[in-house]
């Protein structure tokens, strides 16, 4: 039987086979999905914020971009990946409300998806497509066997990415 | 000034801080009676210090369709409020207010779309309420509160909550959730996060001569 794993905040999981990994309701947050699609092992984190190094209470790891993709990367790695085959997708990032917050989270969403990008390419693993930034919430579903990123939003027909 | 971090919430702060929703709420409620013109009862508010990861599952699922009023706070307490209720619970508070033109069965009060006019009213009730809320910390602390106007997201939950989760994420693993239940003929849920700053929480404290 195939499983889907749910991945909630600041979460992550890898999984291999026909499970998969879902995530809902992704707001400003970013679901990074990686995945190597030879060994058919892959993975999701939910990342919160874009920079650990920016803020001081950063022991939660799984809470940022640049330290959630690391931990992602090395748990697919230690569950039989290979670093030099691995491909990234990613999807979220909105901005739910047109003007947030203090400074610092105006505009996260934004500031959560370069930061993903920049990550992604400090590791040297290709991002082959996102869906990210607008205005709406998305609840994503990964597939690391086949590679499959599907989005739903509300009032919006299913996308795949 | 001491450094305080949410870890440090110990079980006095907490019980200061379940007062204060405590207060807010039922002065929330009061306003919302007076708007729709009749007895709302409220149950006793729950205040819970949550992990990310639990949120969701609190408030009924990520992926729950849900109706979130969004503000700024500033003053002598700066931060954030956010009020959310599930998509039914305000579609039932704006037929309310809009005598009935959604509709009269569950059914279709949960199938009515919000248009431009439906979207005012519940602005309209999120302002009353938050600002009831607000008022009500405020006299309480004798600190000035001035919210903003407030903006409205109908969306999935978690994508409402990642909002003031984010911002509770700066300086924290944990979020501070007062979930309300009102009643008057149908049962509402409505949940106030309110974040303040790290030093507004201090100076809450300081106020009511907790530290």
């Amino acid at each position: 039987m195939s499983e889907v794993i749910k991945v909630g905040m600041a979460d992550m999981a890898v999984c291999s086979g026909d499970d998969a990994v879902t995530t809902l309701g992704l707001g400003s947050c970013i679901g990074i999905a990686i995945r190597d699609p030879s060994a058919g092992i892959g993975g999701l984190v939910h990342i919160m914020l874009p920079d650990s190094t920016e803020i001081r209470n950063n022991t939660n790891r799984l809470k940022f971009a640049d330290t959630g993709i690391e931990d992602l990367v090395n748990e697919i790695i230690k569950k039989g990946g290979s670093k030099s085959r691995l491909v990234a997708k990613i999807a979220g990032g909105a901005q739910m409300f047109s003007s947030g917050g203090k400074s610092d989270t105006i505009r996260v969403g934004e500031r959560n998806a370069q930061a993903s990008r920049k990550k992604l390419m400090e590791l040297k693993i290709p991002l082959l497509s996102e869906d990210t930034g607008k205005t709406y919430g998305r609840t994503v579903v990964f597939y690391p066997k086949t590679g499959d990123y599907v989005i739903r939003s509300v009032g919006m027909p299913e996308k795949k990415i | 000034m001491k450094d305080l971090s949410m870890e440090e919430l110990t079980s006095q702060y907490y019980d200061v801080l379940k007062e204060l929703g405590n207060i807010g709420a039922g002065n929330a409620t009061t306003a919302l009676a007076q708007l729709i013109g009749c007895k709302v009862d409220m149950s006793v508010p729950q205040v819970q210090l949550l992990e990310f990861n639990e949120l969701g599952e609190i408030v009924g699922g990520e992926d729950e369709i849900m109706v979130g009023i969004y503000l700024q706070v500033e003053g002598d307490i700066e931060g954030s409020m956010m009020f959310i209720q599930k998509k039914l619970s305000a579609a039932h508070l704006v037929n309310k207010l809009m005598c009935g033109m959604l509709g009269v069965d569950d059914e279709e009060i949960a199938s009515a779309e919000f248009g431009e006019m439906e979207c005012s009213a519940i602005k309209e009730v999120g302002n009353i309420i938050t600002g009831a809320y607000l008022n009500a910390l405020s006299s309480l602390t004798g600190l000035k509160i001035y919210p903003s106007v407030p903006q409205l997201g109908i969306d999935m939950a978690g994508a409402l909550l990642s909002v003031p989760a984010v911002e509770f994420g700066l300086f924290a693993d944990k979020i501070l959730l007062v979930q309300t239940k009102f009643s008057d003929d149908v049962e509402l849920d409505g949940y106030f996060i309110l974040i303040p700053d790290m030093e507004s929480y201090e100076k809450i404290l300081k106020v009511l001569g907790v530290m």
